[in-house]
C-alpha cells in the first residue's frame, strides 16, 4: 500500500517536473525599423545585427568583440596576397541546404552585384578559389592585414535556394519587382524568422540545428519598433516588453529605480565630433568676408578649448559618455590612452583667437541633426551657448538627419561651415576613420567622404597608405599614432566624446551587450 | 444631377494631379534619400550611381511622368527603405487607420452628442459649465502630451491597457482588424480617445450652439405651448436639427483626424498610414511619400463630393438661391 | 426654461434713463449700453477668461521687461545651472523660481518670452488664415461659377497637405531659393506660413457659405441694381455678416497654431532650439516627463492650457453674443 502511494507520489512530482515551464518569449524593442530581411541592401547596424542571429558570416565576432571562427572553423594567411578558409562541416541552412564551399563564392558574387550596398566588405580585385567542398582561397593583389574585420556582417546565402528562389542578386534600390529576400530569410544562424511586417514586427523561432553551442534559452522571440522614447520607456515600465534601446539618459535612473527593470550601460564606439570647414576659402555660413577662419590652427584650436566637455558629459548626456581625445574608441585601438585633450581653457581660448585676428570673434552657423545621435541637439545647442563666452556668434540649425546629410554631405557638396557628426569605424580598426573622416578630399568628396570639413594633411595621406598593407601591429599601430597626433595638434576635426549605450532591460533578463550596439539574443536569457 | 457627378469628377482628377505635382516638385526638399539607404561606407561613386539608378538626377518632368504613368495603373513603385512595393505596404496600414479613426470618431460624437445637449439645455448650470472645461482640453494640449500622459496614466501606474501598438490582430481576407480580439480593442482605446479628444470638443460645442438656436425658435415654442412633453421636444425635434450640420462637419474635420492620426500613430506605435507618412518623411522615403498624398487627396475629394450633395439636398436656400458648387 | 432675458430688460432699463436720440449718444455711451457689454458683465466665468487672457497677454508682451532673466542670450546662460528644480523644491534656487530646462534656461523667463513667440506666430498665421481664406471665400462665394469650382478645389489640394509636410516643403524651399543668405528671424516666417496655409480652408469654407447665402438677399440685389462694385458690396455689405463666425474660429484657431508649432518642434521642424517658444518647451519638457522634471512640462503646458481655455471661452461667449438668434 505504502509503496503503491510512493509511487503514485513520485511519479506526480515527476510529472510535475516535467510539465514544461511556460514559454519564454523575449519582447524587444527599438527606435528603428527591421526593413528589408536582405542584408545585402541596406548597410545599417541594427538591421545587420538583427540578422546576425539569423545568418553567419565566415567570421564573427565575441562577446568583447573579437574576432572568432564562425561558417569558417580556421583560417591561415598562406601568404600576403593568399588567405585560405577551411570551412565548418555539417551545418544546414534552415531550409535544410548543406552549406559548401559554393555558397561562399555565390555569396562573393552577390555582394558584389550591382544592388548590394556592402561591397566595401572585401577588396574589389579580391578572388575566390574553391579549393575543394570546405576549402576556399582568397587572392589579394596587394597585402590586407585586416581582410576580414567585417566579415562577420558578410553573411553568407545559399547558392541552391537563392538560385530557386530567384534571389541571386541583391535588389537595386530601383527594382520594379519584389526580391524575396525582402520578406524572408534564409541564413544558418541559431534563429529562423518565423513571420516579418517591415517596420511593424518580426518574430523569431529557435533553430533546432544550429551547429554551435546554445547559450540562450528562448523560445520565442518578438521584435517592434517603437519610435517614441517616451512610449518605449513607458513599455518597458508597464512590463509590455523586455528589453528596448537606446534608454534617453534623462530615464536611467527612472528605470533603474522601477521594480520590475534595470538599465545595462556601457561604452559605445561611436566617437562624436565637430567638423570645421577648413576647405574653402571662405565660409559659407559666416560673417567674415575674404577669407576663412576655420583655415587658421588658433582659430580651431580656440573653438576647442572653449568647450567644457565635463559640463556636457554631466549635465547634458548625464554620465553618458566618455570624453575622448581622438577619433577612435580606447576599446579599438590599444594607444588611444595616450592622447589627453587640450584643457578647456576659456581665458587661452579668448587668446588664440584674438592672436588670429578677431578680438571681436564673428558669426558662424552651426548644423546639427536632431534625431540621430544621442542628444544631438543639446550638445550643438552647449556648443553653442560654450562659444558665446568667446564671441563666437553660433546660429543653430537643427533638423532631421535625412536633411543633415544632405546638407553637410557630398550630396549638396558639403553645404555647411560648421557641423556635428558620428562615426564608427565598421571594421573596428583606425585605418577606417583616418581614411574617411580625416583623410584628404576634393570638392565632390572623391577621397575622404565624410571629412565634411575637408581638413586635409598631405603626410595622413601617406601614412594611409601604409596602414593599409602593414602586417605588423606594432609599426601598424605606431604610424596610426602618428596619424591621430597630427590630427590632435593641427585640431583639424574636434573629438567630443564616445557615447555610451543604454538598454533597459527587464530583471527577468540576462543579455549580453556589445560595444558595437549589436543586440544579439542568442546570448540572451530570461528567468 | 448626372452633370454634377461627371463634372466633379473631373474636378476630381485635376485635384489630384495638382497635388502630384506640387507634392512631386517639393520632394527634392526633404532630404537624401540616397544617403538614407547607404551604410556610412559606401563609396561616392556608389551613391553616385544609385541617385542614376533612381533617376534622380533627371529633369523634373521626366520623373513626375514616370510617377504619374505608375500611378494611373495604381503602381507607386518600391519603397526605399521598406523594399517593399508601396501599394502593398498601403495596404496593410491602412485598416488600422481607418478603425482608428472611425472609433475616434465615434468616441467623439458618442460623447460629444450628449454633452452638447446637456450644456445647450441647461445652460446655466454648474455641470455644463464642467463639461465645457473638461471638453476644452481637447484643444488646449497638443496631442503628443496628452497621450503620454495616458500612457503614463493607464499603462505605467495602473497597467490597465498597452502602452503601445495593436494588440492581437484577425485577419479577414486582406484586412486585418484588432476588432475581434480583447488585446486589440484594449489598445485601440487611448489612442481613440487621444484622437477623438479633439473631435469631442468640436462636437459638444456645435451641437450645444445648433441647441440653443433651435431651441428659441417659434416651432418649438409652439410644441412646448401644445404641451408637449420636454424630453420628446429636446431630443425629437431640436437633436434631429442639430444632426445635419454635426455630421457634415465631422465629415470635413477628416483632414484633421488624418493630420493627428499621425502624431496619435506615433505616439502610440500604432502601424497605420501616419506613423508610415512621418517614417517616410525622415527617411525621405519619396515613393510612400507621393502615394499617402495621393490618397488622401482622393479620400477628400470623395468627402467633399458626398458631403456637396448632402448639403444640396438638405439645405433649400442653397437649391432655390443658388448654384450647388 | 430659464432663458436669461435679463440684456433686453437691463438694456430698456437703462435706456429709459437717457432719452436723447439715438443719434446724440456718445459712441462710449452706446457701448457701455450695448447688449454686448452686458452679456458680457453677466458671465462671470467670460469675465475671468477675459482677464486672464488680457494678463497672459500683457505679460507676454512685457516679457523683456518683467522677465527675470533673457533666456535667448546664450551668453548668460551656464549649462552647470541645467535641470534645477522649482524654488520651492529641495535643490532649488530662488534665482529661478520655477525651475530650469535642460540647458540652464531659467523656465519662467522662457514662459514669458516662449509665450510672446507664440503669440506671434499663433496671431500672425491666424491673420494670414483669415485674410486668405476671407478674400477667396466672399470671391467664391460672390461670384460662384468657375471661379467658386477652382477656389474649392484648390481649397482640397491644400487639405491634402498636413501642416508638418507644408512646414517641411517651405523650409526646404526657402533654404533652396535663398542658399546662403539667410533672413533674420527665417524659421518664424516659414511656420507662420506653413499654419496660415494649413487653416486659411476653415474660413474659407465658411465664408463662402455665409456670402453663398447672403448674395441672394434683397440688399445686395438692391445694391448691385444701383451699380455698386463688386468689391464694394463684397468688402461693405457682405462681410459684416461673416464676420461672426470667422472670429470664433479665430478664437479657435489661436490655440491650435500654438498647438500645431509644438507639434511640428515634436517632428523636428520647429523654431531654433535656442530660441524656444512655449510650443518647443513643451516638446522639450515632453522627454523629461518620466524622469522627474516634471516642471520642464508641466510650467508651460499649464501656461498653455490657460491661454487656450481663456481664449476659447472668449470665443463661446463671443459667438453666443453675436448671434442673432439667441437675443
Amino acid at each position: 500500500m505504502r509503496i503503491r502511494a510512493f509511487v503514485v507520489m513520485g511519479a506526480l512530482a515527476l510529472g510535475l517536473a516535467a510539465t514544461p515551464a511556460s514559454a519564454k518569449t523575449f519582447r524587444y524593442a527599438f527606435q528603428g525599423d527591421l526593413n528589408a530581411l536582405d542584408p545585402y541592401t541596406l548597410n545599417e547596424s541594427f538591421t545587420l545585427g538583427a540578422l546576425g542571429n539569423v545568418m553567419e558570416g565566415l567570421t564573427k565576432r565575441d562577446k568583447d568583440l573579437k574576432i572568432i571562427p564562425g561558417l569558417a572553423e580556421s583560417w591561415e594567411i598562406v601568404d600576403p596576397l593568399k588567405w585560405r578558409f577551411h570551412l565548418r562541416k555539417g551545418v544546414k541552412f534552415h531550409n535544410g541546404e548543406d552549406f559548401t564551399a559554393d555558397d561562399v563564392l555565390f555569396s562573393l558574387d552577390r555582394m558584389r552585384s550591382p544592388g548590394s550596398q556592402i561591397k566595401t566588405r572585401a577588396p574589389a580585385d579580391m578572388k575566390a578559389v574553391k579549393v575543394d567542398d570546405y576549402t576556399v582561397d582568397f587572392v589579394l593583389t596587394s597585402p590586407n592585414p585586416i581582410l576580414n574585420a567585417e566579415w562577420d556582417t558578410w553573411y553568407i546565402f545559399s547558392k541552391k535556394w537563392s538560385e530557386a528562389n530567384g534571389a541571386t542578386q541583391a535588389q537595386a534600390a530601383s527594382a520594379t519587382s519584389l526580391n524575396p529576400f525582402a520578406l524572408k530569410a534564409n541564413g544558418t544562424g541559431p534563429f529562423i524568422v518565423v513571420s516579418h511586417e517591415p517596420g511593424v514586427k518580426t518574430v523569431f523561432k529557435p533553430n533546432p540545428n544550429w551547429w554551435g553551442k546554445k547559450e540562450h534559452n528562448l523560445d520565442e522571440v518578438v521584435f517592434q519598433t517603437i519610435k517614441s522614447d517616451a512610449t518605449r520607456v513607458a513599455a518597458l515600465l508597464s512590463g509590455d516588453i523586455d528589453m528596448m534601446d537606446p534608454v534617453p539618459v534623462q530615464d536611467i535612473e527612472r528605470i533603474k529605480a522601477s521594480p520590475n527593470a534595470t538599465v545595462l550601460t556601457g561604452p559605445e564606439l561611436r566617437t562624436i565630433f565637430l567638423n570645421l570647414d577648413s576647405f574653402r576659402d571662405e565660409l559659407l555660413y559666416s560673417n567674415v568676408k575674404g577669407k576663412n577662419p576655420f583655415k587658421d590652427v588658433r582659430v580651431r584650436k580656440a573653438v576647442y578649448q572653449a568647450i567644457d566637455m565635463d559640463a556636457i558629459h554631466n549635465k547634458v548626456m548625464r554620465g553618458m559618455s566618455t570624453n575622448s581625445a581622438i577619433l577612435i574608441s580606447p576599446l579599438l585601438y590599444a594607444r588611444a590612452g595616450e592622447f589627453k585633450r587640450h584643457p578647456y581653457d576659456v581665458a587661452a581660448a579668448k587668446k588664440l583667437l584674438t592672436e588670429a585676428g578677431y578680438p571681436q570673434g564673428f558669426e558662424v552657423e552651426l548644423d546639427c541633426p536632431n534625431d540621430r545621435y544621442v542628444n544631438d541637439e543639446a550638445i550643438c545647442q552647449a556648443v553653442a551657448q560654450m562659444l558665446s563666452r568667446i564671441d563666437i556668434k553660433v546660429k543653430l540649425n537643427a533638423m532631421p538627419k535625412a536633411k543633415f546629410f544632405e546638407k553637410a554631405g557630398p550630396t549638396k557638396k558639403y553645404d555647411s561651415s560648421f557641423n556635428l557628426l558620428g562615426w564608427t569605424p565598421g571594421s573596428f580598426d583606425s585605418w577606417n576613420i583616418l581614411e574617411n573622416i580625416i583623410g584628404c578630399r576634393d570638392a565632390d568628396g572623391k577621397g575622404g567622404t565624410f571629412n565634411y570639413g575637408g581638413y586635409c594633411n598631405k603626410r595622413i595621406q601617406e601614412l594611409n597608405k601604409l596602414i593599409l598593407v602593414e602586417a605588423d601591429t606594432k609599426k601598424r599601430d605606431e604610424m596610426i599614432y602618428e596619424a591621430f597626433k597630427i590630427n590632435h595638434d593641427e585640431v583639424g576635426v574636434i573629438p567630443l566624446h564616445q557615447q555610451a549605450l543604454a538598454w533597459g532591460v527587464s530583471k527577468k533578463v540576462k543579455i549580453v551587450q556589445r560595444a558595437d550596439n549589436q543586440i544579439l539574443f542568442y546570448w540572451a536569457t530570461m528567468e | 444631377m448626372l452633370a454634377f457627378a461627371i463634372r466633379r469628377l473631373f474636378e476630381a482628377a485635376l485635384v489630384m494631379v495638382t497635388v502630384a505635382l506640387i507634392a512631386f516638385t517639393l520632394f527634392r526638399f526633404v532630404g537624401d534619400p540616397v544617403n538614407q539607404m547607404t551604410g556610412q561606407d559606401t563609396p561616392l561613386e556608389d551613391r553616385l550611381k544609385l541617385r542614376q539608378e533612381l533617376g534622380l538626377d533627371d529633369p523634373i518632368a521626366v520623373q513626375f511622368g514616370r510617377f504619374l504613368s505608375g500611378a494611373v495603373r495604381f503602381d507607386f513603385g518600391i519603397s526605399y527603405q521598406m523594399k517593399q512595393p508601396v501599394t502593398a505596404i498601403i495596404a496593410e496600414r491602412f485598416p488600422a487607420t481607418l478603425e482608428l479613426a472611425l472609433v475616434a470618431a465615434l468616441f467623439a460624437v458618442a460623447l460629444g452628442i450628449p454633452m452638447g445637449v446637456y450644456t445647450g439645455i441647461h445652460r446655466d448650470s454648474w455641470l455644463a459649465k464642467i463639461f465645457l472645461s473638461v471638453s476644452l482640453v481637447g484643444v488646449s494640449l497638443p496631442t503628443f502630451l496628452i497621450g503620454i500622459l495616458l500612457i503614463y496614466v493607464f499603462s505605467v501606474k495602473l497597467g490597465l491597457l498597452p502602452s503601445f501598438g495593436r494588440g492581437d490582430v484577425v485577419q479577414i481576407g486582406f484586412w486585418r482588424t484588432g476588432l475581434l480580439t480583447a488585446s486589440g480593442l484594449k489598445a485601440l482605446i487611448m489612442p481613440a480617445v487621444t484622437l477623438g479628444l479633439f473631435q469631442m470638443t468640436l462636437v459638444t460645442r456645435l451641437v450645444r450652439s445648433e441647441m440653443l438656436e433651435v431651441l428659441r425658435t417659434d416651432y418649438i415654442k409652439f410644441a412646448r405651448a401644445r404641451g408637449l412633453p420636454e424630453r420628446s421636444i429636446n431630443f425629437g425635434h431640436a437633436l434631429k436639427n442639430t444632426l445635419v450640420p454635426v455630421i457634415t462637419v465631422i465629415g470635413l474635420q477628416l483632414g484633421a483626424i488624418i493630420a493627428f492620426a499621425i502624431i496619435t500613430e506615433t505616439v502610440f506605435q500604432w502601424p497605420g498610414m501616419g506613423l508610415m507618412f512621418i517614417q517616410a518623411v525622415q527617411n525621405a522615403d519619396v515613393p510612400i511619400m507621393a502615394a499617402y498624398l495621393l490618397l488622401v487627396a482622393f479620400l477628400f475629394v470623395l468627402i467633399n463630393f458626398l458631403v456637396d450633395i448632402i448639403y444640396v439636398r438638405v439645405d433649400p436656400r442653397i437649391r432655390i438661391y443658388g448654384r450647388a458648387a | 426654461m430659464t432663458e436669461s432675458i435679463a440684456p433686453s430688460s437691463a438694456a430698456a432699463a437703462s435706456s429709459q434713463t437717457d432719452r436723447r436720440k439715438p443719434a446724440q449718444r456718445s459712441r462710449l455711451a452706446a457701448f457701455l449700453d450695448s447688449d454686448l457689454l452686458h452679456s458680457f458683465l453677466a458671465s462671470k466665468l467670460v469675465v475671468v477668461a477675459a482677464l486672464l487672457t488680457a494678463l497672459i497677454f500683457g505679460a507676454a508682451l512685457l516679457s523683456p521687461l518683467i522677465a527675470p532673466h533673457d533666456p535667448y542670450d546664450l551668453k548668460s546662460l551656464s549649462l552647470l545651472d541645467a535641470d534645477t528644480p522649482p524654488a520651492w523644491l529641495a535643490g532649488g534656487d530662488r534665482n529661478f523660481l520655477l525651475g530650469t530646462d535642460d540647458q540652464g534656461r531659467d523656465i519662467l523667463s522662457t514662459i514669458l518670452y516662449g509665450t510672446r513667440s507664440s503669440l506671434e506666430i499663433g496671431i500672425c498665421s491666424v491673420l494670414l488664415a483669415i485674410i486668405l481664406g476671407l478674400s477667396l471665400g466672399l470671391w467664391a462665394g460672390y461670384a460662384g461659377g468657375r471661379i467658386d469650382t477652382a477656389i474649392m478645389r484648390i481649397a482640397d489640394v491644400q487639405l491634402t497637405f498636413p501642416a508638418i509636410l507644408t512646414a517641411l516643403l517651405i523650409d526646404g524651399v526657402a533654404m533652396a531659393i535663398l542658399k546662403n543668405h539667410t533672413i533674420e528671424g527665417g524659421k518664424f516666417w516659414i511656420l507662420v506660413l506653413a499654419i496660415g496655409l494649413s487653416f486659411w480652408v476653415q474660413y474659407a469654407r465658411t465664408v463662402r457659405g455665409v456670402t453663398l447665402v447672403e448674395r441672394n438677399k434683397e440688399y445686395v440685389e438692391a445694391a448691385r441694381l444701383i451699380g455698386i462694385g463688386p468689391f464694394k458690396i463684397m468688402f461693405q455689405h457682405i462681410l459684416p455678416n461673416v464676420l461672426g463666425p470667422v472670429l470664433v474660429i479665430a478664437t479657435i484657431n489661436l490655440a491650435l497654431a500654438i498647438i500645431t508649432e509644438a507639434t511640428l518642434s515634436f517632428l523636428g521642424v520647429g523654431l531654433p532650439p535656442t530660441e524656444p517658444s512655449l510650443g518647443t518647451m513643451i516638446q522639450v519638457g515632453n522627454k523629461y516627463l518620466f524622469s522627474g522634471s516634471w516642471w520642464m512640462v508641466a510650467f508651460p503646458g499649464v501656461t498653455l492650457a490657460l491661454l487656450a481655455l481663456a481664449v476659447n471661452l472668449l470665443g463661446d461667449w463671443l459667438r453666443d453674443a453675436l448671434n442673432p438668434k439667441l437675443r
